[in-house]
């Protein structure tokens, strides 16, 4: 090139081009930028040997260091296995009924419960587990089918009218209407009534003439006051909290067509472990109840205990 | 003497060998990168259980794609602990194999739905599609209630399968010839569904909607999710065993 000069005000070799008088510096790569390149070089010929990288016939090579992406999260997950490992060895052995007498224990299972229902309950229970329109609210002491350690167990297990599982909780109310056991006039009474039962509307005439239409179809299941069986997951009609809203339209549709809720059946997707976690988060979140055996040989037990502790 | 740092002006001067060297290099980071994927063992493994969509989860794919749930909904779950504690196993290349397109995504504003497929009643699906809020109140999920409002309207499903057919989803005469009949029976629990699950194993057949007496949009798309990572028993002893084996990823 034949104008290479030496630029007077930079003191750096110009490339030798020049257009109307403007040229161009032949500036060298800084240093720090050149090396840093090299150092780059460098380091890939190490990480092709170390990890997975040239690619041949059937796979890639497979780096001295053994690594693997599944292998890394087989790892990272047999890691955390090891750490839950006393916990998860402890709560499969001790029966759900007894975990209240382990309170380390309650409440290492909580902490378990609370992450397994962010990721497996939440979609339907909402994220503080207040529910919403047909998916019940866990944090009241309102419960459909039972709210004590065993119970909401078995509802986590075999689910509310799972179909294929011959444990889960069923029960299915008539359609009082789309079937005509009931004239839409009736309906239309006995929605009165059970408004009056948690005092959303005052008696009348129609809520008289629905008394007996209740007693005659309802009260089997949701008993002769309203107050519901958890025997067949009937809600209690006579406080203030709805399953599908409180209004006359809500209970009128309910006893026209009702809708049926139906929760999975967690026993076969969830290990015993994670359930047992589940049933003591649910338990605690405001509305758990304590276990009581049914029949009279708990009622002997507990008193037997009571003495035993009284002679203590 | 001109140094060897100093040849690359000869290419830096020369637009046409610039041109050359560079599309010389991106070739070879393209062999390098994509071509091997399709002969490399494990993008191509086979799994047990992989099966093509039925015409009906078909017709729901294609609203899938048609809403843009892509845009927000990834379905490749990634070999990580958080995902794998939160969506399941993590997706395998196979499970993809009869995607056209597929549907890994690349944003999740909503959550992973690779194997969202049984996690969920049928009823909870079409609440939330209709209302998204009723049931996960921070959701920013747009609604959908007009699936469920919406005839499922699909030209001609025969012609998709065999399109499908074509680009090399092994559909068999069969199962194109039966394309329609296929469709309207999956979703129709009162209908004479032949052999639809041995042509379709794991096939669900039901009404999906919650509306016996009509065949909507939302029948095909609740069917679709509903077998979304259903197929390939990924926790299944030899299936472990297998990819317990497996290096070199």
């Amino acid at each position: 090139m034949a104008n290479k000069r030496v630029d007077e005000a930079t003191n750096t070799e110009t490339v030798g081009h020049e257009w109307d008088g403007i040229e161009e510096l032949n500036t060298p790569l800084p240093r720090w930028w050149l090396w840093t390149f090299y150092a780059s070089i460098v380091f890939s010929i190490g990480y092709v040997i170390a990890y997975p990288a040239l690619p041949g016939i059937h796979g890639a090579t497979q780096g001295v260091l053994g690594w693997s992406s599944r292998g890394q999260l087989d790892k990272d997950l047999k890691a955390q296995q090891e750490e839950r490992s006393k916990i998860v060895a402890d709560l499969a052995i001790t029966p759900i009924e007894k975990l209240p007498g382990k309170p380390a224990l309650m409440n290492a299972a909580k902490a378990g419960g609370a992450a397994a229902f962010k990721v497996n309950c939440v979609q339907c229970h909402g994220a503080g587990a207040a529910g919403s329109d047909g998916y019940p609210n866990l944090n009241d002491d309102d419960w459909l089918w039972g709210g004590d350690l065993k119970a909401i167990q078995q509802t986590l297990i075999h689910g509310i009218r799972q179909p294929g599982d011959d444990q889960t909780r069923m029960s299915q109310m008539p359609a009082f209407g789309r079937d005509g056991l009931l004239t839409p006039a009736q309906i239309q009474d006995v929605t009165s009534y059970v408004l009056t039962l948690s005092g959303k509307e005052q008696k009348s005439a129609a809520s008289q003439r629905g008394a007996a239409i209740f007693e005659a179809n309802c009260a089997v299941c949701h008993g002769p006051d309203g107050k519901g069986d958890r025997q067949f997951g009937a809600p209690n009609l006579a406080d203030a909290i709805w399953l599908y809203a409180g209004n006359r339209e809500a209970v009128a549709a309910q006893i026209n067509n009702p809708r049926h809720g139906v929760m999975p059946a967690w026993g076969n997707r969830l290990d015993p472990v994670t359930i047992k976690m589940l049933t003591a988060y649910v338990h605690s979140l405001g509305g758990g109840e304590d276990f009581a055996e049914p029949a009279g040989a708990a009622q002997t037990e507990t008193q037997s205990e009571a003495e035993a502790t009284a002679a203590e | 003497m001109t140094s060897i740092v100093e040849r690359h002006k000869k290419l830096e001067k020369n637009v046409t060998l610039l041109a050359v060297g560079a599309f010389i290099t991106v070739a070879i980071g393209g062999i390098v990168e994509i071509a091997p994927l399709f002969w490399i063992d494990n993008t191509i493994e086979k799994v047990d259980g992989m099966r093509p969509y039925t015409p009906l989860e078909q017709a729901g794919r294609d609203i899938y794609v048609r809403e843009g749930c892509y845009v927000c909904h990834s379905q490749m779950i990634r070999p990580f602990r958080d995902e794998t504690e939160r969506y399941g196993h993590y997706s395998l290349a196979a499970e993809s194999m009869y995607d056209h397109p597929f549907q890994w995504g690349s944003e999740r504003t909503g959550p992973d739905l690779a194997r969202v497929g049984k996690r969920y009643s049928d009823e909870w699906h079409v609440q939330h599609l209709t209302n998204p809020q009723s049931v996960v109140p921070e959701s920013v999920m747009p609604k959908y209630g007009f699936l469920a409002e919406t005839d499922l309207a699909v030209h001609d499903p025969a012609a998709n399968l065999r399109a499908l057919r074509d680009v090399g989803v092994p559909y068999t005469d069969k199962d194109i010839e039966m394309a329609l009949a296929d469709l309207k029976a999956q979703a129709d629990p009162d209908a004479d569904v032949g052999d639809l699950e041995q042509r379709y194993p794991k096939a669900q057949i039901r009404d999906f909607d919650g509306n016996p007496s009509r065949l909507t949009e939302m029948d095909a798309l609740v069917a679709y999710l509903q077998m979304l990572g259903t197929l390939v028993d990924v926790n299944g002893p030899a299936a472990q065993e297998e990819l317990a084996s497996e290096a070199g990823r």
